[in-house]
């Protein structure tokens, strides 16, 4: 399953939901006018709750990311195609990533100090930068 | 749009002689809602729910069921119609089998689901031979799950539904609880120590402490809006008092002061700036710390 939240993080539920979709599109493991699991079936699978489900896939369509078609369920959107090159990327972002956490285990920080850092900046950044994007 | 509440407790006040426990509880769960309620041991979990219940009557407020007000006794008895309630004890008739006990309940409840019944019994595993009295904790937690979820209740209030069950069991429970939900419909009410649990399947939550609400909402917004905000200064941390709204506490430590807020963090960094900190850092917050630290501060 491309879809797994970790309800232990300080993060909603929904959004890590609305992340890790539009990061399966962007990748290209969701494609565009794929269907995505129906909502209950979802929630059961995941065992979260049902009206989460429903929240993350409300944002994803107010988002233009998926299409929430009544009664035949909800179906990754034409435009909601993956960009060109987000693979790529992705992979050089990783890359980053790798490079600045070699780089502070390096220092001599360890996995769950960098760890904190990642979260802190990234709560600060999503508070400074607004919400609803 | 307005959202029907299926619970609704205002002020709920309660005494056992000289002894209040609780002392104006305020609480709100909408339909289909899966509210976890947490506290700890004798904070008024079990007392919030026998006033809902109508097992005990309120001193002073009122607690309102599909409407009704409970601990009237008429009403009581539409409540209890409509809910389907677990004990922590998992109290059953223990001198029966499973099997005796599936055919005898249902003449209770006009709305039994035969169905649902079938199928949580052999997903389960749970023998229609077995007597009841010989059950382990898990078995016996399962089968009044099991009870509670086919009466057809729209209600479904437990308490400490997975208290002793192990990582297994208790997964079980969270799926059918979930399924319960998401394909019925049916409002959940349920007590919990285990954080995670509650992370995991409520949409709501509502902590409860000294016989008051603390903290009552969609999990979701509350994870947004609780941040904590860490100071770092040059020399021992100050003795400030932040005046943003939503500050639930302030610690100090050495070089550090830490602020929790229930608002974001923009009142506290803009406040925090004024002091001239080395550093400061936003963090998110586990539901456990946003426990932890308002059964703690809160008077």
């Amino acid at each position: 399953m491309i879809i797994k939240p970790n309800p232990s993080l300080g993060v909603p539920i929904y959004l890590q939901l609305v992340g890790q979709v539009k990061h399966a599109i962007e990748t290209g493991a969701l494609r565009p006018g794929e269907q995505l699991p129906s909502i209950r079936p979802l929630a059961e699978e995941l065992v979260i709750n049902v009206n989460t489900v429903a929240k993350a896939y409300r944002e994803l369509e107010r988002e233009g990311v998926i299409e929430l078609r009544h009664g035949a369920g909800a179906f990754v959107a034409e435009t909601g195609r993956a960009r060109p090159g987000a693979a790529e990327k992705f992979r050089g972002a990783q890359a980053l990533v790798a490079d600045a956490v070699g780089q502070l285990r390096k220092r001599g920080l360890h996995d769950d100090e960098i760890r904190r850092l990642f979260e802190a900046a990234l709560a600060g950044l999503r508070e400074a930068g607004g919400r609803g994007g | 749009m307005a959202e029907e509440l299926i619970i609704e407790a205002t002020g709920v006040r309660k005494a056992y002689g000289a002894v209040e426990a609780l002392k104006g509880l305020d609480l709100r769960v909408p339909r289909g809602a899966v509210c976890g309620l947490l506290g700890r041991n004798g904070a008024g979990k079990t007392t919030t729910i026998k006033v809902l219940l109508g097992m005990v009557r309120p001193t002073a407020g009122q607690a309102r069921v599909f409407g009704l007000v409970a601990g009237d006794a008429k009403a009581s008895v539409a409540i209890r119609s409509r809910t389907a309630f677990v004990s922590e004890d998992k109290d059953l008739y223990s001198g029966m089998t499973v099997g005796e006990l599936l055919r005898f309940t249902p003449d209770f409840y006009p709305t039994w689901r035969a169905d649902l019944a079938s199928t949580y019994l052999t997903q389960f595993e749970l023998r229609a031979d077995a007597a009841i009295k010989d059950l382990s904790r898990g078995m016996r937690t399962k089968l009044a799950l099991l009870l509670a979820c086919s009466t057809g209740a729209e209600l479904l209030i437990l308490d400490e539904p997975t208290s002793g069950l192990d990582p297994a069991a208790t997964e079980q429970v969270l799926k059918l609880l979930v399924k319960q939900a998401a394909a019925d419909g049916t409002t959940v009410l349920f007590s919990s120590h285990q954080l995670a649990d509650v992370e995991q399947i409520a949409d709501r939550v509502a902590i409860v402490d000294r016989g008051r609400i603390v903290v009552d909402g969609v999990l979701d917004d509350v994870r947004a809006a609780y941040r904590r905000i860490e100071l770092v200064f040059d020399g021992a941390a100050p003795d400030a008092a932040f005046k943003s709204r939503g500050v639930v506490g302030t610690r100090r430590e050495g070089r550090v002061l830490s602020v929790l807020s229930s608002a974001g963090d923009e009142g506290v960094v803009a406040e925090a700036r004024a002091l001239n900190p080395r550093s400061i850092d936003v963090h998110p917050v586990t539901l456990k710390e946003i426990f932890l630290e308002t059964i703690g501060v809160e008077n």
